[in-house]
Parts: C-alpha cells; sequence; structure tokens
C-alpha cells in the first residue's frame, strides 16, 4: 500500500495500480482549482424554479442566472422526467430536483452536489468530474458513463453498463446492478450493495469493483481480487456517509479487479490476439 | 430509435384511446415518420372487428393516394365479394380515410383462408382482426393520427403504440408498426431496435406458410410469437424462447385479448421503463411518455436483460 504510507498530499491517497499515472497538483497553483467565470454562491442563499412547461435548455439557462447572482441552493421543481436537466454545471452549489429526471439528467457536471427526489434515465451524471450526486429511487442504463471524479450513488437499482468507460470516481449503488457494470472502465470504484447482473467487468483496464451480493458471471479480463483493511474501512465509511442501508458487512464485501489479459495486448503476436478475441 | 409504450388497466374499461395518445405524443422525438396504435376494445360477443387498407398514404396529413378513386373503389369491392364468397356477413362498415377501412362481421369458417385471400386482392393489407383488437397506424405523429382516425375516445382495457424513426425500410403504412400476428386474431407487436437475423428466420417462417407483407424486421417478431402461439405454447414461454433465438438488440412489446407483456434482449441496449401500480402498468421507452398520464411523481424501473415481463387485464 504504497499510496497510503508516502501520504503527501490530500490527493495521494488514492491508491492506483497498473500503469495509471499519479499525477499531483500543487496547492499554490490556483488556476488549477478554479474556473474562468465561476462564481462565489452562498449556500444559505436559496430558490427554486419551476421546470414545469419549459425546455432543458431553459432550465439549465435559469440555474446558470441563478448561480451567477450568488444563489448557493437551487430546488427545481416538477422536473417530469424531462431529459437533459441540470447539464453542464460548473460551479459549486447545492442542487435539488423534486422529482425523476429524463435520459442524461446532469451530464458534464463539475462540483455542485445534486440531490433528486426521483428516478433518473439512461445515462445519468456521465462524464461527471467532481461533486456528489444522489439518487433517492432507481437509475437506468449507463448511470455515470465515463465518469471522471465525484461520488455518484443510487439508494436504489441502476440498469445495463453501469460505470461504462469510467475514469475516476465512485459508483455507490445501494441496490442490484445490470449487465455489463464497469464495461471498459480505466479507473475508479464501483460498490454494489446488492447483486450485479451478467458480464460484469467486461473488458476492464482498471480500476476496483465491489460487490455486496454475487455477480451472475464475470466478463472477459475481469478477475476476483483481495481485499484489504484500508478498503474494508473505506467502503464502511462511503456506505455510512451516502446513508445506504446495506445489509451486507463491509467485510464481506467481495473485490473484482482486472485480470489485464488485454494489458499488452498491442505487444502480443497475431495469433494470440485470436485467441483472446475467441 | 424508435418509441413504444403499452398500458394495461385492470380489470377495467377506460378511454385508452386518449391514455395511449398522450403517451405516444411524448416518444414524439424518438420517430417522427409513423404512428401505429393497437388497441383493445370490448370484445366482441359475436363476430370480429377487422382494420384493413387498400392502399397507401401519400404523405403526412395528405391522406390521400396514388391510386384513382375507381381502383380504389374496384379493390373495396373485390375485398367485399371475398368476405361473402367466404360467408361472412358484415354487419357495420365505417373509414376515416378513404383507404383505410373498419368492418364488423360475422364469420364462422377459415380465419386464415379468409384473411389470405382477403390479401391478395392489390396492395391490400388487414392490419388486424379480433375480437377486441383494432390496429390502426398511419404517417405523422400520434396526434396527427388520431385526429384523422377518431382515437381519442377509443373504450379499452389495454393498447400498445409505436412511433417510428425509419432505419431498415421505408416510411410508409405498411413498415409502421404495430404489427399483427397474422391470422391469430388480437395478436399485435411492437418493437425498438434491430434484429440480425430476420432473413435466416423469415426463411423458415415463410416455409411454414407465413406470410410477410413488409420487410421490416419488425414483423418477424409477430409471426414468430404467433407461431409459437399455433404450437400451443405459452405467451411468456414464446417470448423467453425469442431472446434466445432472436438476433440483435431488441426490446419489444406484446399484447394478446387479455395481457400486456415486454421482452428486453440480452445486452439490454433499448431502452424501457416501467410503472406498476394495483390497477394499472405502463411502459414506455421513456419516463416521459409516462409521465403524460401521470403528472405526479411515480415510481418507476428499468426491466433488466433478458427479463420477459406478462400482465394480465
Amino acid at each position: 500500500m504504497a499510496g497510503i504510507t508516502k501520504r503527501t498530499t490530500a490527493f495521494d491517497d488514492e491508491n492506483l495500480s497498473g500503469r495509471s499515472q499519479k499525477l499531483y497538483f500543487e496547492v499554490t497553483e490556483e488556476e488549477n482549482y478554479t474556473y474562468y467565470g465561476n462564481h462565489e454562491v452562498d449556500f444559505n442563499k436559496r430558490t427554486s424554479i419551476d421546470c414545469e412547461g419549459i425546455d432543458a435548455h431553459v432550465l439549465n439557462q435559469k440555474i446558470r442566472d441563478a448561480i451567477r447572482k450568488g444563489y448557493g441552493s437551487i430546488v427545481i421543481k416538477n422536473p417530469g422526467a424531462k431529459h437533459s436537466l441540470g447539464v453542464g454545471i460548473l460551479n459549486k452549489l447545492n442542487l435539488i430536483f423534486e422529482g425523476s429526471l429524463g435520459y442524461f439528467g446532469i451530464g458534464c457536471i463539475d462540483g455542485p452536489t445534486v440531490r433528486v427526489n426521483g428516478r433518473v434515465g439512461w445515462s445519468c451524471a456521465e462524464n461527471m468530474m467532481s461533486g456528489k450526486v444522489v439518487v433517492e429511487n432507481n437509475a437506468g442504463s449507463c448511470f455515470g458513463a465515463a465518469l471522471r471524479g465525484g461520488d455518484l450513488i443510487v439508494k436504489g437499482d441502476a440498469g445495463a453498463r453501469t460505470g461504462i468507460d469510467m475514469k475516476g470516481g465512485t459508483i455507490l449503488i445501494g441496490g442490484n446492478a445490470g449487465a455489463y457494470t464497469g464495461f471498459m472502465m480505466q479507473r475508479g470504484r464501483i460498490i454494489v450493495c446488492g447483486d450485479v447482473n451478467a458480464n460484469m467487468g467486461d473488458s476492464m483496464y482498471d480500476g476496483i469493483i465491489f460487490v455486496g451480493g454475487e455477480p451472475h458471471s464475470l466478463g472477459t479480463d475481469c478477475v476476483p481480487g483481495e481485499m484489504n483493511e484500508h478498503e474494508v474501512r473505506w467502503l464502511e465509511q462511503k456506505i455510512k456517509n451516502a446513508e445506504i442501508d446495506c445489509k451486507v458487512p463491509a467485510s464481506k464485501f467481495k473485490k473484482y479487479v482486472a485480470g489485464r489479459m488485454l494489458w499488452n495486448y498491442d505487444n502480443l503476436e497475431p495469433a494470440e490476439k485470436k485467441g483472446i478475441l475467441g | 430509435m424508435c418509441g413504444i409504450a403499452g398500458v394495461i388497466n385492470k380489470k377495467k374499461t377506460v378511454n385508452v384511446g386518449e391514455q395511449m395518445g398522450l403517451m405516444l405524443q411524448g416518444l414524439k422525438h424518438r420517430g417522427p415518420d409513423s404512428t401505429g396504435y393497437a388497441m383493445y376494445g370490448t370484445p366482441l360477443k359475436k363476430g370480429f372487428v377487422m382494420r384493413f387498407k387498400i392502399s397507401e398514404n401519400e404523405a403526412e396529413k395528405v391522406n390521400a393516394t396514388v391510386d384513382s378513386p375507381a381502383d380504389l373503389k374496384n379493390r373495396k369491392n373485390a375485398v367485399d365479394s371475398i368476405l361473402k364468397k367466404h360467408g361472412a356477413k358484415v354487419t357495420k362498415e365505417s373509414s376515416s380515410t378513404p383507404y383505410a377501412f373498419r368492418y364488423i362481421f360475422d364469420f364462422k369458417g377459415d380465419l386464415t383462408d379468409l384473411a389470405t385471400e382477403i390479401e391478395t386482392v392489390e396492395k391490400t393489407e388487414i392490419l388486424s382482426i379480433g375480437k377486441g383488437l383494432e390496429l390502426i397506424k398511419d404517417l405523422g405523429d400520434a396526434n396527427t393520427v388520431s385526429n384523422q382516425y377518431g382515437l381519442d375516445k377509443f373504450m379499452g382495457t389495454h393498447g400498445i403504440g409505436h412511433t417510428r424513426m425509419a432505419t431498415e425500410s421505408d416510411v410508409d403504412i405498411k413498415s409502421a408498426h404495430p404489427y399483427w400476428a397474422f391470422p391469430f386474431e388480437d395478436v399485435s407487436v411492437v418493437h425498438n431496435g434491430q434484429l440480425t437475423n430476420y432473413w435466416g428466420n423469415r426463411r423458415v417462417l415463410e416455409r411454414k406458410g407465413y406470410r410477410f407483407n413488409s420487410n421490416c424486421d419488425s414483423e418477424i417478431i409477430a409471426v414468430y410469437i404467433a407461431d409459437k402461439m399455433a404450437n400451443g405454447i405459452e405467451l411468456e414461454k414464446a417470448m423467453h424462447d425469442s431472446l434466445d433465438e432472436l438476433d440483435g438488440v431488441f426490446t419489444y412489446v406484446v399484447a394478446t385479448k387479455d395481457q400486456l407483456g415486454m421482452a428486453k434482449d440480452h445486452m439490454a441496449a433499448k431502452p424501457m421503463v416501467i410503472y406498476e401500480s394495483k390497477d394499472i402498468v405502463a411502459c414506455a421507452s421513456e419516463e416521459v411518455a409516462i409521465r403524460n398520464i401521470f403528472p405526479h411523481e411515480i415510481k418507476t424501473y428499468d426491466p433488466y436483460e433478458a427479463e420477459v415481463k406478462v400482465w394480465q387485464a
């Protein structure tokens, strides 16, 4: 556990394996932490926006206008499962949806804390960079696709291809997850408190999947790994923080990692490649 | 990227036409080419209701055909005489467009023979025959078709519908969904996806004597289910079998006289959202469609891969 013993900065506890590179920012370099156009908001300054009868792009513009005015807590009423709501918010913010979202909800966000008091459709929080998202009900397929960072939590079940192509961050699922969960994941962690359907972790390059129940079957390149104490503590804390009532104790979770059969794929002979592709 | 929807009201008759219209209009963005409804009214005690067309719609909202009125009249007369020849007695007839008709008729003979012969008439296709099933499809969005055929007051228990984005065949009525499972009364199917072993399956089914009216891959699901049911296999079992025997990415919804079912392929690549309550089950490609009939917050879920569900009216 070199990453823990050598702890030097807040970012140093990310215990990466494989060829993933560790890159650290200097805290003194302010430009690494701020955006052009980033606004100071006051979390005690609250407002609400009614989504009834307006399109996603109008609502998203209204959210941005409210941020510009310094509102730090925004409640969205009547989202009505419309698509692409809350997309592209690059600011710290408390955003609460009083209902369900459709497809591509809260995609490409960087910074906000979002609570969805309902369900989310396909590709929720796609390409999320940082922040925290909590979904109270179920999630559709491709939950957290290409996730880069932050915490993505669903208290119910998630659909197929959860965490497809994810490159960082944590996805936490209170219920079960669908087929091809962790498909082509490259970094980050997925925690599933329930069961996972077929072909879990298919073609994964790196990253870790923790499963409380049973995976129906493992995909190519996904192999069981060994849990260590640090991970058990980390799991316990994550599940507790997310306020998920998980029946399985953290120590009983199973860990799955990349078998890296495809890792040196480019160096293989044609016959060997054929063998892998089957 | 088509849109599919289905709704079933348990043990009560409601305005299912309005329910389906609202849901399908909510899916308009998934398929603007054509819209189809398959709705189940109160089953007739005696006789059958038949929906058929004798030509193609020229373009959306045009409501006209390339064929002359004389041709249409000849074809309609030909259908009438075939019905008469088989001993079918038409008790009621109506039409909303010059090319689409609704007949109620008494009949005691072989439905397959009758249907097969009717379809020998040029450009004539039976959209549906059943005790309760009425299948209506045309070019345009849900409201256009609903207004054209007066569907907003259709009373029944359940229905399925489809908004089509044409990918593998033409934009015309014959390639529009839903598909009736010829020649089985009261069975219809809507589908979202692509089937990759269409031609192989079609050749097998054609050898068994089934007819295909379009080159649309979705038609095969209706015929496939019909073939299974003809061999005494239950709907749910037939749907489970289809997951292994039909190849591709697909989600489909099937309805019979008193059942509604949905199936999702092994890859779970096509969407479906389900809302279930004590009185009603609604399923659609997107939650936004279901929310058109339930404006308040509801608890919905996605079925998983290779999942089959069947609900009873």
